[in-house]
C-alpha cells in the first residue's frame, strides 16, 4: 500500500465509511440510481468486505421515466454480483394518492421519489440508507454530514447537525429515525470519473457520445420522449450528445459531446467550465431547490 | 495526487467567504454557471462587485443574513494539491464548529481585519488551532486594501499575534503571515502589485509548498477492528479477517503484535485491501488483515506492535470541548466513543474551566456549558486504550455521545 495518491486517500475513506455502517446498523441499505456515483459506491463496498459479499441489498426507487439503457444496466450488475434487489416505484405511489403527477412544461417525477423513499424505508424498517451524493455537487449539499440523522418524517434539519470530529461517525439513533449517509462526500466529480477508469468500471452507454433525438429549451439540451412534456414549436433534432448525470429522463439534460471513451470523458470533465448539476433540471427551479428537497426528505 | 484539509477561522465580516471564492475565482474552479449565479445575486443584492462570499454561503438562512452557519466544504484543485476547506463560522456561539473543522485539517488559516487587528476573537481561533494541534498556522491579515496596503501596519499586527504565540502550547506549530486583499486579490494567488514590500509566498503558493508528510502528525501503529469479515464461503471457509484503518505508522506482514484488551500475542499473517494481498500496509489505509494464531478479536479491539502498547486504563483526565445547550454536570453518565470502541463513562469531576483566550483559568466550574473549554476527570465502564492526545491524535481523542438524545455533545483531547 505504497501509493499514497489523492483517489487511493479518498477510496480509503470510503471503505472506512462502509464499514461503520455495516458495523453500527442493523438495516441498511444502499439507495442505487444506476448512475455513476452509485455504481462507484457498490465497486467501493465490495473492495470494503472482501471476500464476504456485499452484507446489505440495493434499493432503486424507480420513476418510471428511467432510461431504458440504466434499466438494463442495474439489472445486469446485480445478477453479476449476485446482489439483492429491492425495486420500490413512484407509480404505485401515485396510484395510492398519496403524491400527483405534475403536469405542464416542467414536470417531472423526479421530487415524487421522496414519498415513495420515506414509505420504503418503513416498509422494510431501514436504519441506514446509503447514497451517492457529495458535497462539491451543490451548495445545500456542500453542508451535509457523511452520517446525516432524518427524524421519522425523514427531514433533514440543517440547523442541527452533529458535529463530526476525527474519524468518529456517531450512528446512534432513535427507533423510527434514521440514517442517510454519503461515503463518498469528499469526491468531486473528476476524481469519480478517474476511478472510473482507473478501476475499469463499466457504467451505462449513455454517459458516453451517442446519436440521440433531442430539442433545445432554455439552453438546456432536453430528450425528446414519451416521459418529456414538449412544446409543438420544439423541434425535434439528431445530435451526438452524452449525459454527464442521470436521473430520471425529465430532469436531466444532455451535453453535446463526441466523447465515446472513458479517456475522453475524463478529459472533457477535466475542461469543462459548466457545473455538473448544471445539466440538472431540477436544481434550476429556484437557488435553494436542493435545500427545499433535502429538508422533506430527499437524499 | 496529495490532499490537503484546510480550516479557516476568522471572525463576522473579516471577509473568510470571501477569501474562498477568490482562492476559487483565481484558480479558475468557479464554474460558469457558478459564477453567473453570483453575478446575478450580486447584481440583485445591489453590490458593484463579484460578492464572492456567495459561492460558499449555501443555505438560505445564511444569504438572507449575510453570514455563515454551518461547516461547509469546498473542492478545489491545482496541478500539484487537492484542496478540501471547511469553511467555519467565527460567531462566538460557534466555537464547536471550529473544533470540527480544526479535527480533520493538517493546516488552517486564521483572518484578520487590518482595520480591526488581533481582538478578542483572534485569540480563540488561534487557541483552538493550537489546542488541536494543527501543524500548519496561516495568519492571513486581509482588507489590507482597506489601510492603504500599510507595512506599518503589517508588522503592528504582526507584533501583536506574536505576543500570542509566547502562550502556546504546542511549540512546534508553524505559523507563516501573509499580507492579502480578498476582495481585489492581493496575495492570494497572485502577487499584490500594491504591497512590494512584502517578498514572501502568495498564500496559494505557500499552501503549495507545504509538504503533507510533514505536515501530518506520526504516532507508532494503531490498528481498531471495525468490523470483522468471516465469508463463511467454501473458498474461504476459515478466512477470517480484521478490517480497520491503520493509524500513526506502518504495519507489516510478520510484524508481532498484541492484541486488546486480551494481551494475546500473534504475528500479521496477510494484509488485504480487496483481493490483493500487501506487505505493508501504510498509515490512514483502510485494510483487512489476518493473524497466524486463531484469537478471539471483535469490534472495538485493537492490535498494536508487541512492546509499544498505549495506556489502558479505566480513567483519564481530558481537555473537554463541550458542544451542547444541555449542560454537562459531575456525576452524569455518557457514552464514549474512542476512535470505533464506545464505553459508558461518568463525569468524576471538571477540575477547572479554561478561558479560551488564553486569559487563565476558573479553579471552580459547577457544570459545562455551550462552547466551553474546561479539563475534565472520567471513570468508564471497562478500559480503553488510549494515547495522550499530544503523542496521538487519533488515539488520543474521543467524542461523547448523550445518553437519550444521541447526540454528539463534546470532543476530548485525552491529557
Amino acid at each position: 500500500m505504497k501509493d499514497t495518491s489523492h483517489i487511493n486517500a479518498l477510496e480509503n475513506e470510503a471503505v472506512y465509511i462502509f464499514r461503520e455502517v455495516a458495523a453500527q446498523f442493523e438495516r441498511p441499505v444502499l439507495l442505487f440510481s444506476g448512475g455513476k456515483d452509485s455504481i462507484t459506491l457498490v465497486r467501493l463496498a465490495q473492495k470494503a468486505f472482501w471476500p464476504a459479499k456485499i452484507p446489505f441489498p440495493l434499493m432503486h426507487i424507480d420513476t418510471g421515466h428511467n432510461f431504458p439503457e440504466t434499466i438494463e444496466f442495474r439489472d445486469r450488475l446485480v445478477e453479476e454480483l449476485g446482489l439483492e434487489l429491492i425495486v420500490r416505484n413512484v407509480q404505485d405511489s401515485i396510484d395510492q394518492g398519496k403524491v400527483k403527477e405534475e403536469s405542464g412544461r416542467y414536470s417531472s417525477r423526479n421530487s415524487l421519489q421522496t414519498t415513495t423513499l420515506l414509505d420504503a424505508i418503513e416498509e422494510f424498517k431501514f436504519d441506514a440508507c446509503i447514497g451517492g451524493a457529495r458535497r462539491d455537487e451543490e451548495k445545500a449539499r456542500a453542508k451535509e454530514r457523511i452520517f446525516s440523522v432524518r427524524d421519522d418524517f425523514g427531514q433533514w434539519d440543517e440547523r442541527n447537525q452533529r458535529p463530526e470530529l476525527f474519524d468518529m461517525l456517531n450512528g446512534q439513533i432513535e427507533l423510527g429515525q434514521n440514517v442517510r449517509i454519503f461515503p463518498i462526500s469528499n469526491w468531486t466529480e473528476l476524481d469519480v470519473w478517474s476511478y472510473i477508469k482507473e478501476e475499469n468500471i463499466e457504467i451505462p452507454s449513455i454517459y458516453f457520445a451517442h446519436k440521440r433525438k433531442v430539442f433545445l429549451r432554455d439552453g438546456l439540451i432536453w430528450s425528446h420522449s414519451d416521459y418529456v412534456y414538449q412544446e409543438e414549436d420544439e423541434e425535434v433534432l439528431e445530435r451526438m450528445v452524452r449525459f454527464r448525470t442521470v436521473g430520471d429522463m425529465s430532469c436531466t439534460a444532455a451535453v453535446f459531446s463526441e466523447a465515446s471513451d472513458i479517456e475522453s470523458v475524463v478529459a472533457e470533465i477535466r475542461d469543462s467550465t459548466i457545473s455538473e448539476r448544471g445539466a440538472r433540471i431540477d436544481d434550476k427551479r429556484s437557488e435553494a431547490a436542493m435545500e427545499k428537497r433535502k429538508q422533506q426528505g430527499y437524499f | 495526487m496529495e490532499v490537503l484539509k484546510i480550516a479557516t477561522a476568522g471572525s463576522v465580516d473579516d471577509g473568510k467567504s470571501t477569501l474562498i471564492g477568490r482562492l476559487l475565482y483565481d484558480t479558475k474552479s468557479l464554474t460558469t454557471d457558478k459564477l453567473e449565479a453570483i453575478e446575478k445575486r450580486s447584481k440583485k443584492n445591489g453590490y458593484d462587485y463579484l460578492d464572492f462570499s456567495l459561492a460558499t454561503d449555501g443555505l438560505v438562512a445564511e444569504r438572507e443574513q449575510g453570514i455563515t452557519i454551518d461547516v461547509a466544504h469546498i473542492y478545489f484543485s491545482t496541478k500539484k494539491k487537492s484542496y478540501i476547506i471547511a469553511d467555519t463560522p467565527g460567531h462566538v456561539e460557534y466555537t464547536r464548529n471550529m473544533v470540527t473543522g480544526a479535527s480533520t485539517s493538517q493546516a488552517a488559516i486564521i483572518l484578520i481585519d487590518a482595520r480591526k487587528g488581533v481582538i478578542e476573537q483572534t485569540n480563540r481561533h488561534f487557541f483552538i488551532n493550537n489546542l488541536l494541534r494543527v501543524k500548519e498556522v496561516v495568519v492571513a491579515i486581509n482588507k489590507m486594501d482597506l489601510v492603504d496596503f500599510s507595512e506599518e501596519r503589517y508588522t503592528e499586527i504582526k507584533v501583536d499575534f506574536e505576543k500570542l504565540m509566547a502562550k502556546r502550547d504546542y511549540e512546534d506549530q508553524k505559523i507563516t503571515f501573509i499580507p492579502v486583499s480578498a476582495l481585489k486579490g492581493d496575495n492570494v494567488v497572485n502577487p499584490s502589485q500594491n504591497m512590494t514590500w512584502y517578498k514572501g509566498e502568495t498564500l496559494l503558493e505557500h499552501l503549495e509548498g507545504l509538504d503533507l508528510a510533514a505536515v501530518s502528525n506520526v504516532g507508532t501503529p494503531r490498528f481498531p477492528v471495525q468490523y470483522v469479515i468471516r465469508p463463511k464461503t467454501d473458498e474461504h471457509h476459515d478466512f477470517r479477517g480484521f478490517a480497520g484503518k491503520v493509524y500513526g505508522g506502518e504495519l507489516s506482514v510478520g510484524d508481532e503484535v498484541v492484541a486488546l484488551p486480551s494481551q494475546t500475542r500473534s504475528r500479521i499473517k496477510a494484509i488485504y485491501f480487496h483481493d490483493k494481498k500487501y506487505q505493508t500496509a501504510s498509515r490512514r489505509s483502510s485494510v483487512t488483515i489476518t493473524l497466524e494464531d486463531e484469537i478471539n478479536i471483535s469490534r472495538g479491539d485493537m492490535l498494536v506492535k508487541v512492546g509499544d502498547l498505549p495506556t489502558i486504563d479505566k480513567q483519564f483526565t481530558a481537555t473537554i470541548s463541550w458542544m451542547d445547550s444541555e449542560h454537562l454536570i459531575p456525576g452524569k453518565k455518557y457514552i464514549v466513543q474512542h476512535g470505533v470502541n464506545k464505553v459508558m463513562a461518568k463525569v468524576a469531576s471538571i477540575n477547572h474551566k479554561i478561558h479560551p483566550d488564553y486569559s487563565g483559568i476558573d479553579e471552580k466550574a459547577e457544570s459545562l456549558g455551550m462552547n466551553d473549554i474546561a479539563e475534565v476527570s472520567f471513570k468508564l465502564n471497562k478500559p480503553i486504550f488510549y494515547d495522550q492526545f499530544k503523542k496521538h491524535r487519533t488515539n488520543g481523542s474521543f467524542i461523547l455521545i448523550d445518553t437519550q438524545s444521541n447526540g454528539t455533545v463534546g470532543a476530548g483531547f485525552i491529557n
